[in-house]
């Protein structure tokens, strides 16, 4: 599902955040991706999302090559990924509910249809009762829960999640990464990219690991 | 082909036709909420809005009332127009009794309205009178004067140049003379002021753009994180892009209506003195306005300006905020 074939990325400042990265992901999987801050993690992340293109080496997506998507088509690679940010990005401005239905808004989903999936995932989170709410007024780990809702909503095949567990106590962490599990049985790839160590060996996983920009360990 | 092909063709396609329908019914949806959307932004912050939609309105305003006034101007100046006189010059030859039937013969004709015979020999007098040459003229042994002809054009009758370029080609006129020096030179008047109006309205019109175009770039400014937001969850430029350009245009089409109010204010206060002025002259001129069309125009025109500004706005910094 998510092939690196001898990828590398150079910062235009001569930093070389990734070296020679080749990884296969399957279609069935969930995988962590561990490491010191600095390491690469989110690097790797921003390279499957296109947030940034690699400096050398061959990168595939869903049987996609990144290379061959120009910048008019990036928005709609985007749409096939759910992705979970450490600071959730939510708009403060607008309710839970909006928040969960902007990637269904983007799609161009009527509203009927957008107000049944968004329940749908709210309900997957437990949120539902929160729907009106103003994300300010959640707890850090409903917050996340808000976040991961928006990235399932638009059911993506593959889910991205960098640091989901950051901020939260270890029982709301192993409540995230359950959640998670749960979106993997039902054929979503799951890739997760945490320094808690603790809590990812205890989960039956593949673990891959990288130091300063190379993939050190790839373990299952 | 067999028939299962065809089917799975005919299925192919209409499930693509209902994919487009779909999307353009999302594409549609999304205007529809983007409308909405920064309608109520700009409604939320009244007294700001206000401000925006006066600067716009005063700098459309401007324009536009110079132009209605000039609109009133012509329309003076083309009632004044319809009664220009010509004066024929017969030839030296014609006697007295051919220049009278030519009178006659002019009277008749349903396009004049009036005809003045004025003789050599009462010209030649009229002229010694009030130029003082009496003595010079008396020791002519000859008139030199043509008859003269005043030909008043009837008011409903098409243009005088027509009537004038017929009665030059009448071989016993030696000279049809249309006095038209001082129209032209107000229809000068009039072309200049005309230029002055428009050179002022496009500068105007381009503050108007700027103004506009910063303040889509203060809108921008202020919802940076959420446009990061929307790109990073697969907002494409257009998604990201319409709702600035609806900003643009409530803006624009605000600043239209209250230029549009501004203009007939300003007749309204001005309508009863120039009624009173038309009056002292006997003349039944009436300060005209805008109009309903006029109007619109204006609000329209406002509209697209605003669009304008929002495209330039929109165009410039928001291709620079991108997720990091």
């Amino acid at each position: 599902m998510i092939t690196f074939d001898r990828v590398s990325k150079r910062y235009a400042e001569g930093h070389e955040a990734l070296s020679e990265i080749s990884v296969d992901i399957r279609q069935d999987e969930l995988v962590f991706l561990t490491g010191h801050s600095g390491a690469g993690k989110s690097t790797l992340l921003r390279l499957i999302m296109l947030i940034e293109r690699p400096s050398r080496g061959q990168l595939i997506v869903d049987g996609q090559n990144l290379a061959k998507i120009r910048a008019r088509g990036v928005p709609g690679h985007r749409r096939n990924i759910g992705v979970v940010f450490q600071n959730h990005q939510l708009l403060f401005d607008r309710s839970v509910y909006h928040n969960v239905a902007l990637p269904l808004v983007i799609a161009g989903y009527e509203q009927r249809e957008v107000g049944r999936r968004v329940r749908a995932a709210l309900d997957k989170v437990g949120l539902l009762a929160k729907e009106r709410a103003l994300p300010i007024t959640l707890s850090g780990g409903e917050q996340q829960r808000v976040g991961i809702a928006r990235a399932v909503v638009a059911r993506p095949r593959i889910l991205l999640a960098d640091e989901p567990t950051g901020n939260l106590d270890p029982a709301l962490s192993a409540e995230i990464m359950q959640l998670f599990e749960a979106f993997n049985q039902v054929g979503v790839t799951v890739l997760i990219a945490s320094h808690d160590l603790a809590l990812i060996s205890r989960l039956r996983h593949r673990i891959l690991t990288l130091r300063d920009g190379r993939l050190v360990s790839n373990r299952a | 082909m067999s028939a299962a092909d065809s089917k799975a063709r005919r299925e192919g396609a209409s499930t693509s036709r209902a994919r487009l329908r779909h999307r353009f019914n999302g594409w549609l949806n999304h205007h529809r909420l983007s409308a909405a959307d920064s309608l109520a932004r700009v409604l939320d912050n009244p007294v700001s809005s206000l401000l925006t939609w006066l600067v716009i309105g005063i700098a459309l305003a401007l324009p536009a009332a110079l132009d209605v006034a000039l609109d009133n101007a012509r329309q003076l100046s083309d009632k004044w127009d319809s009664p220009a006189q010509l004066s024929l010059f017969l030839t030296a030859t014609a006697s007295a009794e051919q220049s009278r039937e030519l009178q006659r013969e002019l009277q008749e004709r349903p396009d004049i309205a009036a005809v003045v015979f004025v003789s050599r020999e009462a010209a030649l007098q009229e002229f010694s009178q009030l130029s003082g040459f009496a003595d010079v003229l008396d020791s002519l042994d000859s008139n030199p004067l043509p008859d003269l002809l005043l030909v008043t054009p009837a008011p409903e009758a098409g243009p005088v140049t027509a009537l004038h370029q017929e009665l030059a080609a009448d071989p016993r006129v030696a000279e049809a003379v249309l006095d038209m020096a001082w129209l032209e030179r107000l229809n000068t008047l009039m072309e200049l002021s005309r230029r002055i109006v428009l050179a002022l309205a496009a500068v105007l019109v381009a503050g108007v753009v700027l103004i506009l175009g910063n303040t889509i770039r203060l809108a921008i400014e202020s919802r940076r994180e959420e446009i990061v937001v929307v790109k990073l969850v697969g907002g494409s430029n257009g998604f990201v892009r319409r709702p600035f350009l609806y900003t643009g245009l409530w803006y624009g089409v605000g600043g239209g209506f209250f230029a549009a109010l501004l203009v007939a204010a300003a007749l309204w206060f001005l309508g009863e003195p120039v009624a009173r002025l038309a009056e002292l002259y006997q003349s039944s001129f009436e300060l005209g306005g805008l109009g309903l069309m006029g109007s619109l125009n204006l609000v329209v025109l406002g509209g697209l300006l605003g669009l304008t500004g929002a495209w330039l706005a929109v165009s410039r910094h928001l291709g620079r905020i991108a997720p990091r």
